[in-house]
């Protein structure tokens, strides 16, 4: 083992035993009865803001925003825009009025809104379907991360990632504390921040070279927001929008940390802190760019995934690049760990509940039995895709999670939310239109190469016309089926949309 | 081939037999909500698929809920003579007065629904000439229909008793326990009057929650805070022979439960344990609830290091034995299967001189269930 290997592999090592250490042993919080008032102990809003940050800034924030970036320039920014925003539409349109239903899950939400086991089915499917795909690009940016940081294989990072959470979760430590995924987020910022300063220095001490006048092809588009694309440029880059404004609302982890809100007025808070502290994160990941154009312009050609994890090295030498070098290595790691236990509890949730625990002849697991079996399932299929078809870039296919999410969940919650008419055969219509569009778009990446063309541009970003699509069938086919809207359709409304401190027979 | 198939589906009687049962099966489940416009509306067409006739209808002691096949034009005719019916009336036939001669309804037989030896509706029956088989088959039908609601009315009392047992489980804070408390709190009105005033707040919420007469569920953190006083209270009593420990997972907190659902237990819990204490070496009863976040649903846990149960009484008690002194463990046990399914009954682990635990999961999301 060479001395480069050091650093990476105590930064690895020391996050999986801390987040192995957590989930065996828990944070366990002992309190008497001096202690009083429970319900003053609830979640605060600035914490699960936190704990939402921290499973929800993935291995595509951490590594992949900084390489597209580097690669392709400033029209790449609109990823970490739009997976900001869409909190912003969260906060508008949906946080509230969700945690006011009372669902814990997306298909809970469903089966309360429409009142039809058949809606709940097909949330469930589609639940897992978006696990699975957001799952897919953590392992594999474990497998870059390790293949940088100590020259493993690229399948050792997936197994590893897999192991762990699969330990974590079946050791007890089933829904991660919000503690310590608080915690996560705030390793996350300091991990790339940290680094972040010593490098600008660095930058600055070297008379501050403008990036953009880099070598290299299309320099001059480098920092243009739509780059060289002309039309498809500009498809891309609305249906990028589209997705990731409407994507986030649908994504499993997330929506069911709003249920830790006591009330609807609690979950706006909250989801406005998350608003500022993936402001202040997403700073980073450009700034790492920018300096990739300067100091490690060759990085873009071959693979720019390891840029966050190689520019520390390049820039800095000596011991403290290798502690940097440690840092960023550890902070990646740990988002791995940190989403991928969060997803895999949503989908072994939903798993464990339509399938694994479903009595087969005779047989029926008990709870915690099939809460594991599901977890194995939704650890160990997408762990296996990721090592047999490793090279899909990451933000790409977490950018296709979000194209799934937004064209499926998104008209489902908007609609349920915001109008009465929504029927159950009309929202089994719009998920089937936006799953099986949007799903095609995602089979169809996965296993082709080309990404020229106008094919191509419109499977590789189905956002802009799957989200439209399943939105309009959800409608007309509601509009058709007007009879069938919820007897309990008006009253839940009023549920949704009255803040909990009115006094009214809900 | 087709001789084998014959005998497996059985003879012609035999397979009118399974059409007949299989069209009363249709009917049975909107019939078993009672007797309302909509379930006659939904249960009609196969009862008159049983009867063979152009025209059925059902009403109640006053009007008609619903009429399928021809003649529509008699439902006037007919809420007269059914709102005319005496109590205790036969099958009876009457001639329909109707100017159009094509139509199909000139007889109407008109059959009592009684529950529990009460008119409660009829069956009326329209066809051109009314046979004697014909009434024999509304007879029939009749007595079946009645027999389903008579069935719909069973589950709507054991609904209403369900609700009544929470409303006398709300009354239910034992007398003993307000004097004793307002005998300690007494015992602090000169020694330490802030801590008097405190608890008499304490006290005052605590009943204030307890005889609350609104919503079946409520969140976890409103009945821990209920315990939590009820707690504060027993100790002012008690002082340090009672030792309580709460460990709650926030995440929990929110979590809509059954109204009154923890804090019986808790009671169960204060009272096994203060029995034992006294023959322990530190005479200190010890009591534990925690809350755990277990994905789709939590998980609480009430235990009391005391004398424990025989397994037997706890299971006659949570058969709804109300001899057993765990008056609460039953109704709890029973509410929380009916709001969330049998799978979620009351887990009890005991052994006598082993002490109790008493396990609660309650799913985070339930059709159904809301504050």
């Amino acid at each position: 083992m060479s001395t480069d290997v050091v650093p990476g592999f105590v930064a690895v090592v020391l996050v999986t035993v801390a987040t192995l250490a957590i989930g065996t042993w828990g944070l366990r919080f002992s309190r008497t009865t001096s202690d009083f008032f429970v319900a003053s102990r609830s979640v605060r809003p600035g914490l699960n803001a936190s704990a939402i940050g921290g499973e929800y800034l993935s291995a595509a924030s951490f590594l992949g925003v900084a390489g597209l970036v580097l690669t392709f320039g400033a029209d790449m920014l609109w990823y970490p825009v739009g997976w900001t925003a869409g909190y912003l539409v969260l906060l508008v349109l949906v946080a509230a009025p969700l945690r006011r239903s009372g669902a814990y899950t997306l298909p809970d939400f469903a089966e309360a809104r429409l009142g039809s086991r058949g809606v709940r089915a097909m949330c469930s499917v589609l639940v897992v379907a978006i696990g699975w795909l957001y799952l897919l690009p953590q392992f594999q940016g474990a497998g870059l991360t390790l293949r940088a940081a100590i020259g493993a294989p690229a399948w050792v990072g997936p197994l590893v990632v897999a192991a762990v959470v699969l330990i974590n979760v079946g050791s007890g430590g089933m829904r991660s504390i919000t503690f310590v995924q608080a915690f996560q987020y705030w390793l996350k910022l300091t991990a790339l921040l940290l680094p972040a300063c010593v490098l600008l220095a660095v930058w600055a001490g070297d008379g501050a070279p403008d990036p953009t006048i880099g070598a290299g092809a299309g320099a001059d588009f480098w920092s243009l927001p739509l780059g060289e694309g002309g039309g498809q440029g500009l498809y891309v880059t609305y249906s990028l929008i589209v997705a990731t404004f409407l994507g986030t609302m649908g994504l499993p982890h997330v929506v069911v940390r709003f249920y830790t809100n006591p009330d609807g007025r609690a979950a706006r808070r909250t989801t406005l802190v998350v608003l500022a502290l993936l402001g202040l994160f997403y700073l980073l990941p450009p700034v790492y760019g920018a300096l990739g154009r300067i100091y490690a312009a060759d990085l873009a050609a071959a693979g720019s995934d390891t840029l966050v994890l190689e520019l520390p090295r390049l820039m800095v030498d000596g011991p403290l690049g290798e502690v940097l070098t440690g840092l960023v290595t550890a902070g990646a790691f740990a988002a791995f760990l940190s989403t991928s236990s969060g997803l895999s509890i949503a989908v072994a949730g939903v798993l464990s509940q339509d399938v694994t625990g479903r009595r087969y002849g005779a047989r029926r697991l008990s709870g915690v039995s099939a809460f594991r079996a599901g977890a194995v399932l939704a650890v160990v299929v997408p762990a296996f895709v990721s090592i047999a078809a490793p090279d899909v870039g990451v933000a790409r296919t977490v950018g296709l999670a979000f194209a799934v999410a937004a064209s499926t969940f998104c008209p489902l919650l908007l609609l349920g939310i915001w109008w009465r008419g929504l029927t159950a055969a009309g929202a089994v219509a719009g998920l089937l239109v936006g799953g099986l569009g949007s799903g095609l778009a995602v089979g169809w990446t996965l296993v082709s190469s080309d990404t020229t063309g106008w094919v191509a541009v419109l499977l590789g970003q189905p956002a802009a016309w799957s989200v439209p699509a399943a939105l309009a069938a959800m409608v007309l086919v509601s509009r058709a089926t007007r009879g069938q809207v919820p007897a309990h359709a008006g009253r839940f409304m009023v549920r949704l949309h009255t803040p909990e401190a009115v006094q009214l027979e809900r | 081939m087709w001789r084998w198939r014959r005998t497996h589906l059985g003879t012609e009687a035999d397979r009118a037999t399974f059409r007949t049962l299989h069209t009363a099966s249709l009917a049975a489940p909107a019939l078993r909500e009672g007797l309302t416009n909509a379930s006659a509306e939904r249960s009609l067409r196969h009862l008159r698929a049983l009867l063979g006739t152009p025209a059925a209808a059902l009403t109640d002691t006053s009007g008609v809920l619903a009429w399928d096949g021809l003649g529509h034009h008699h439902t006037a005719e007919t809420a007269q003579v059914v709102a005319d019916l005496p109590e205790g009336a036969p099958t009876r036939i009457t001639e329909a007065h109707c100017k159009d001669k094509g139509c199909a309804v000139r007889q109407l037989v008109i059959a009592p629904l009684v529950v529990e030896e009460v008119l409660v509706g009829t069956l009326v029956v329209g066809a051109p000439l009314a046979t004697g088989g014909l009434v024999r088959a509304a007879n029939e039908v009749a007595a079946w229909v009645s027999g389903q609601l008579e069935l719909a009315s069973l589950d709507d009392s054991r609904t209403a008793l369900m609700e009544a047992e929470v409303r006398a489980l709300r009354a239910q804070i034992s007398p003993h326990f307000i004097y004793n408390s307002l005998g300690a709190i007494a015992s602090f009105v000169r020694t330490d009057p802030d801590r008097a005033r405190e608890l008499l707040l304490e006290f005052a919420d605590f009943t204030r929650y307890s005889f609350r007469s609104h919503g079946d569920y409520t969140t976890l953190s409103e009945e821990l805070r209920s315990v939590e006083r009820y707690l504060l209270l027993e100790q002012a009593r008690f002082g340090d022979r009672l030792k309580v420990t709460l460990r709650i997972a926030p995440e929990v907190l929110p979590v809509a439960v059954p109204f009154l659902c923890i804090q019986p237990l808790v009671e169960n819990a204060v009272r096994h344990g203060l029995e034992a204490s006294a023959d322990k070496e530190d005479g200190v009863g010890h009591l534990s609830i925690t809350a755990r976040d277990l994905d789709q649903e939590c998980v609480i846990e009430v235990e009391d290091d005391g004398a424990g149960e025989d397994p037997e009484r706890v299971r006659r008690a949570l058969a709804g034995d109300t001899s057993m002194d765990s008056v609460g463990l039953g109704n709890v046990d029973a509410r929380l299967r009916n709001a969330y399914g049998d799978d979620y009954g009351l887990v009890v682990e005991t052994a006598p001189g082993a002490g109790t635990k008493v396990i609660v999961r309650v799913p985070k999301f339930a059709p159904g269930v809301q504050l």
